[in-house]
């Protein structure tokens, strides 16, 4: 049973920092201390794979290669995420910060920020917080320089390996790992790619110190996360929470009094039904999330979200592996058939056992996560895929 | 000693380099393990997925061709979770493919056919996915047809086309349910940069790339008493034909080549190496001439380097990339061409035969000659000079299609006029044998004494590294070339269209003090032709230029200037290399083509 209540937090929106200051006292640590920090803190990715932040930074900064790369995943993509939107555009000093302490403790000269093709309107502002930012770390005397690159709207682009290829100006395609990022990311050399929130926490966590971070959270889900809330709640918006409380109650804070499931971390996420509320946690040791949390009340029909899951994955796969490209497909004209009655019902383990083989074969993180919202919704609603 | 890592695959321990993959690991072992989209010619993609495996303490499987052996990995490539992935995704592929096997130009051929008999697939699990896609095929090349309906996505042919050659007429366009293999916005092969090499086809594993076959109007004109069906067979064609009908790689089959294409009933069967040594003299003579005008007369409009012109893949690649160096192109029409030429001028004198009545056909490695046989330029005898174009891949299936047990037939000769050949006209089939059969004429004929090389054999030039230099210093040169006594003489040797792309970088670079280059479209030259037997690997193309070189050993002429027949043609037909009559049949000029 969970022990944490849901607690609202206010961290990393509270004040745009004094980036100057605030900068200079982060890149007055060694890079040592600065990586020990965020070892310390149990900071995980916050774009939803959870990969400790700390340990990326270390094997990064390990590389004897003398040119590295920061790099910032703004390719915010994942249906029902809509926070790094809102980070972007209210504390961009402190993404740009994060990115500039990153560098420091890497040894990097150069960061990107690759922003979501359809984030085109945030960009005059960032390039304005931008500006502000190369004149502060050039008098604090840090040589450390920002650029923007433009998505061109796929999903695909969100996974890094796809990122770099995108950015490197070729088709947005997952490359094979290993190698990963920490030795040989953008242009094949070793690069640190943090989600916006989490090097945002990054920058907090040196200013505010690893110890009081791990005041919030658990052990396994250090710190607060913030969230997009939408679908059928009154008080839809982003909200900054502590992670691990239990989905019961989130769903009393945000539901409609109704709420008959929500689907926890995207599209790409899991489908948690009204029984299972009490017992599931939401952080890494329970039910994992890149922000996303849809609510669905009884007048949905789950089918329906299922389709358009699929659907979506189906059109953003890049399509170069054959269990993502032909197995969307596949799941997607199965389900119809279902539904129409071409097939059996029974046609429906055909179908998870598929989505299985998708989550242990696809080439990248995309076809493997296909088969959690799948399954998860199949299970819980296998009558209204039915009937 | 290189860094060995030591593994475990089904329970045997293995060591393999570092750097090398798990599938490598399990090749050492004899392990099978099915893949789709490797190949040894290729970068990895890693993205059909069949060659999935089990690694200990990883939660998903792994694709063999991509993972690093790494120290102390622990793998399966025979579970249960293996063996159902592998299937779903074989059926994956073929709830997406047009699998009308029967009417397939690849059937039993094909490596997505034989991997679903290895499955046992049977009854399809999955929905057809067919009917809705509105697949289309590409028919308007010559060369290569593009059937999309056949595709599996593996992108072994963009891997060919953008990294072994330089060309990317390939490419992939769309994402998702819509992702294909396509060209410069969707154009016709015939329309983009596509070379014809015919690469891709080499290296498709389904029928999605296919040459253009010509093998029923071939049997039709064969059939037609009116006609006169002439047929002549390139270098390469006989050291790589068994392949496809029950040889081991490398075996040479020319005489029983001979034999069955007298019994498919051919009325003259005769050697492409004749217009080789006819290309030798006429492109021998042109370089001579050119290094004169260059040299001695000081003319500003002669070019060099100048460049061979015997691949059409090459040829095409040229007017498309490099248009500004098409006047370094010798000026020689390739040996097919030479050879149509004559068939239906010099050979229709000489055996009384109206022109208009002759059927010209030839057996080429290439796809690319397909195309060539078609264009323009090409019909300077007042006729299309070569009919029909088949590749040796067409060979084999019309040799089958004959009843013929070709491996007990027995050997014969190639039919005079236009027959007979010499070791130089039979290295043309491998990357620098050109510029080898070219040096030991020109050298002679400049210095009236042999090649200063053991055994006429020019070893710099040969080999399969992607580019190779040679220079020959010329001294007691005979009166008449005077101005070369002391010259060396620099060349070039380049296989592969990346590699000629480097080679003809640099001449633009200016970095480069070449007089002869030597260009052959395909790896390994001709032997590595488009039209070849498939599968083509390093291994299997060393092994066919071995049998090349061991052919010139054999041949008792080993110098195009002492072929008979040559000696013959200039006497009673000809005149002399670069005469009126060779400048009208033998020569031509190619033309930029735009770049898309």
């Amino acid at each position: 049973m969970p022990d944490k209540k849901l607690k609202r937090v206010d961290l990393i929106f509270s004040e745009e920092c004094n980036c100057k200051d605030i900068l200079a006292a982060g890149l007055k640590k060694s890079k040592d201390d600065i990586i020990k920090e965020i070892l310390d803190s149990g900071l995980r990715g916050r774009g939803g794979a959870g990969f400790p932040t700390g340990l990326k930074w270390k094997f990064t900064s390990e590389q004897a290669e003398p040119e590295k790369y920061v790099v910032c995943n703004a390719d915010e993509g994942e249906p029902g995420t809509f926070k790094d939107r809102e980070i972007l555009s209210r504390v961009p000093l402190k993404v740009f910060g994060g990115m500039a302490i990153c560098g420091k403790a890497i040894g990097a000269k150069h960061g990107y920020l690759y922003l979501r093709g359809e984030y085109q309107f945030l960009r005059k502002d960032l390039d304005k917080a931008l500006e502000q930012f190369h004149t502060a770390i050039k008098e604090i005397g840090f040589d450390f320089h920002i650029h923007i690159l433009m998505g061109a709207g796929a999903y695909i682009c969100g996974e890094e390996s796809a990122l770099f290829e995108s950015m490197e100006g070729k088709r947005g395609e997952p490359r094979n790992k290993p190698p990963y990022p920490t030795i040989a990311g953008f242009r094949s050399k070793p690069t640190v790619i943090n989600n916006v929130e989490t090097l945002v926490y990054a920058f907090m966590i040196t200013r505010i110190g690893a110890k009081k971070f791990m005041e919030l959270g658990t052990a396994d889900s250090r710190g607060s996360k913030v969230f997009s809330v939408s679908g059928d709640t009154p008080i839809a918006g982003i909200y900054e929470l502590e992670l691990g409380m239990s989905l019961a109650d989130f769903v009393e804070e945000f539901g409609d009094g109704d709420t008959k499931a929500v689907q926890v971390g995207g599209a790409s996420g899991f489908c948690v039904p009204r029984k299972k509320f009490k017992d599931t946690i939401i952080g890494f040791e329970g039910v994992p999330t890149g922000g996303s949390m849809m609510l669905f009340n009884s007048s949905r029909s789950m089918y329906n979200v299922l389709k358009n899951y699929v659907e979506f994955f189906e059109e953003e796969s890049c399509g170069q592996c054959t269990p993502c490209r032909v197995g969307c497909q596949q799941l997607r004209k199965g389900i119809e058939a279902v539904k129409k009655g071409e097939k059996s019902a029974a046609y429906l383990d055909t179908l998870k056992k598929l989505a299985d083989t998708m989550k242990i074969t696809a080439k990248c993180g995309l076809g493997q996560s296909v088969a959690n919202s799948f399954s998860s919704i199949v299970d819980n609603f296998k009558e209204e895929m039915i009937y | 000693m290189a860094n060995l890592v030591n593994l475990k695959i089904d329970g045997i321990d293995v060591s393999v380099e570092a750097g090398k993959t798990v599938l490598d690991a399990a090749k050492k072992l004899n392990i099978h393990i099915p893949t789709l989209c490797y190949h040894e010619d290729l970068c990895v993609a890693g993205n059909c997925r069949v060659c999935v495996v089990e690694q200990e303490g990883v939660k998903n499987l792994v694709a063999s061709c991509a993972m690093p052996a790494q120290e102390g990995m622990v793998i399966h490539t025979n579970t249960h979770k293996v063996r159902n992935a592998r299937k779903h995704i074989v059926e994956l592929l073929l709830s997406e493919h047009n699998a009308d096997c029967t009417k397939c130009y690849k059937n039993t051929k094909c490596e997505l056919q034989s991997l679903a008999t290895e499955m046992i697939t049977g009854e399809h699990m999955f929905i057809d996915l067919v009917p809705d896609k509105n697949y289309t095929i590409d028919m308007q090349s010559p060369s290569i047809i593009k059937d999309d309906s056949k595709c599996i996505r593996c992108q072994r042919c963009v891997r060919t086309c953008t990294e072994l050659q330089h060309v990317s007429a390939l490419g992939v366009a769309y994402k998702g349910d819509h992702m294909k293999i396509s060209t410069f916005f969707e154009n016709s092969m015939y329309d983009v940069v596509c070379t014809n090499c015919g690469q891709c086809v080499n290296r498709c594993p389904t029928g999605a790339l296919i040459e253009r076959n010509y093998i029923d109007q071939v049997w039709d004109a064969i059939y037609d008493p009116n006609k006169h069906v002439v047929v002549q067979t390139a270098p390469a064609v006989r050291v790589a034909l068994g392949e496809d009908l029950g040889f081991d790689v490398g075996e040479r089959v020319t005489g029983k080549m001979v034999t069955a294409l007298k019994r498919i009933g051919f009325d003259s069967v005769l050697d492409t190496d004749f217009t080789a040594d006819l290309t030798i003299m006429e492109e021998g003579t042109e370089l001579l001439t050119r290094l004169k005008k260059a040299l001695v007369d000081k003319d500003p409009s002669v070019k060099l380097p100048m460049t061979t012109s015997c691949s059409p893949g090459w040829i095409k690649f040229i007017e498309h990339t490099f248009p500004e160096y098409l006047d370094n192109v010798s000026t020689c029409k390739s040996p097919q061409q030479m050879f149509g030429a004559l068939a239906k001028t010099y050979y229709a004198q000489k055996r009384n035969l109206n022109p208009e009545n002759i059927v010209s056909v030839s057996i080429m490695p290439c796809t690319a000659k397909k195309f060539e046989a078609d264009r323009p330029e090409m019909r300077d005898s007042g006729y299309k000079d070569v009919d029909y174009v088949l590749t040796t891949r067409e060979l084999a299936i019309m040799i089958k299609q004959a009843g013929l047990d070709f491996l007990s037939l027995p050997d014969n000769h190639f039919d005079r006029l236009m027959g007979d050949s010499t070791g130089a006209a039979v290295i043309f089939g491998a990357t620098g044998g050109v510029m080898e059969a070219a040096l030991r004429t020109a050298y002679e004929l400049v210095t009236g004494r042999e090649v200063p090389f053991d055994n006429l054999n020019i070893t710099a030039v040969r080999g399969m590294e992607g580019v190779r230099e040679a220079a020959v210093t010329i001294q007691n040169v005979k009166p008449e070339w005077s101005f070369l006594e002391g010259a060396t003489l620099k060349t070039v040797v380049a296989h592969g269209l990346t590699n000629a792309k480097k080679v003809m970088q640099a001449v633009k670079d200016g970095k480069a003090d070449w007089h002869f280059i030597e260009i052959m479209a395909c790896p390994g030259g001709c032997l590595g032709g488009g039209g070849q037997p498939i599968p083509t690997t390093p291994e299997i193309r060393k092994k066919r230029a071995e049998a090349i070189y061991a052919e010139d050993e054999g041949m008792p002429i080993r110098k195009s200037h002492e072929n008979p027949e040559i000696v013959q043609i200039y006497k009673e037909f000809l005149g002399e290399p670069l005469g009126h009559k060779s400048h009208e049949l033998l020569h031509t000029h190619y033309h930029a083509r735009k770049r898309v």
